[in-house]
């Protein structure tokens, strides 16, 4: 991961801005399904060990809910959206009126609504960051699975496997101050996708 | 009582236990957690495999934990220098899950079946025969190897803990 290493801080700012651009988009789209303020944290952005991914979302046993989006077009990627099952169940009974049961049982439909939030800000995370840098980025058909942290969160990091045993992370959490929510935004460009947005962006290549 | 040991394995990495004390990996999607065991010597092993084959690899220096086929030779490596003997060893394996049925049409995706298939052929070439396995499905997987007794917990969010 030879080019990896060399990013230099002010690359790695410039992924910060692209993820707080991104997730400030889809916070606000958040903040208008949800009817209610949605504050984010500032955007981390750094190298990280395949074993420390999963630590990042609370670790490799912790149960998730998992919205899983591979980013198609010119900047390839993938993009997670994470939350707590509990809390993602009190967002269903709030954004989608659904009669939920308080547990961690959930039906298709439940899952299928889950996934098509998952949609929507990431639909928004993309669109931002295609007007920011001019490229085509288009998700892919949400898949949504609830287990375990680190059995999900390897399908992010498969481009990586092939060179080395870190992958570049561009986090960002959602607050709401309350219980509602508790999400968590996991964008995982693959590694040649990083000259492309340096260059969109107007940021010189050694 | 005294609390047993348990050495850790992490994502792409391996490592053996002896004595008595437990080796564990936690959250296996795809991954495949692959465990030799020397019932005479009571010497376990484990890789946490990640991909199916060290051809891929663009790296000059690779990690070989990663990949099924250079995994395995390392782990019986390492488990032959603790006293075990290649004839004495049997497998057994948990993981290679399919994540995201829903995306199961893209094939860089199915990645957990290839894990699966590859830990196979591989423990087939050096004659190792797998007492169990516990692969596929679309769930997560922990599994703890007790090198006491060679038996290896499963356990999943959905379906519980069960014993190979």
């Amino acid at each position: 991961m030879s080019t990896l290493d060399k990013l230099a801080d002010f690359e790695l700012d410039v992924l910060k801005e692209v993820g707080n651009i991104g997730s400030g988009n889809a916070a606000t789209a958040l903040s208008t399904l949800l009817n209610k303020p949605v504050d984010m944290a500032v955007p981390k952005v750094s190298l990280v060990p395949f074993e420390e991914v999963a630590e990042r979302a609370g670790g490799a046993e912790e149960l998730v809910m998992a919205v899983f989006l591979r980013v198609e077009g010119e900047a390839p990627g993938n993009l997670f959206f994470l939350m707590n099952p509990v809390a993602a169940k009190k967002m269903l009974r709030r954004l989608a009126a659904m009669e939920v049961e308080e547990d961690l049982e959930y039906s298709d439909m439940e899952l299928s609504a889950i996934g098509e939030i998952g949609n929507i800000l990431a639909g928004s995370y993309l669109s931002s960051l295609a007007d920011l840098t001019k490229l085509s980025l288009a998700p892919s058909v949400p898949a949504v699975a609830m287990d375990m942290a680190g059995a999900v969160l390897v399908y992010g990091l498969m481009q990586y496997g092939e060179m080395g045993d870190t992958a570049l992370l561009i986090e960002t959490k959602f607050l709401d101050g309350g219980e509602v929510l508790d999400g968590q935004f996991f964008l995982i460009p693959d590694p040649e996708s990083f000259s492309t947005i340096f260059r969109s962006l107007g940021v010189p290549l050694e | 009582m005294i609390q047993q040991q348990v050495v850790k394995v992490g994502m792409a990495d391996l490592n053996i236990a002896l004595d008595g004390s437990a080796i564990r990996t936690t959250g296996l999607g795809s991954c495949v957690g692959l465990t030799l065991y020397d019932a005479e010597k009571r010497i376990g092993g484990m890789a946490h495999v990640m991909l199916p084959n060290s051809s891929i690899a663009r790296e000059a220096d690779f990690n070989r934990a990663k990949y099924a086929d250079t995994a395995l030779p390392l782990l019986i490596e390492e488990m032959q220098k603790a006293g075990a003997r290649l004839g004495r060893l049997s497998a057994k394996m948990a993981g290679g899950a399919q994540m995201f049925a829903a995306l199961s049409a893209n094939d860089s995706l199915r990645i957990g079946p290839r894990n699966v298939e590859s830990c196979t052929a591989v423990l087939a070439s050096y004659g190792i025969p797998i007492l169990a396995e516990d692969t596929g499905g679309s769930y997560g997987r922990t599994i703890e190897l007790d090198s006491g007794t060679g038996i290896l917990h499963v356990r999943s969010v959905q379906q519980g803990t069960k014993e190979l």
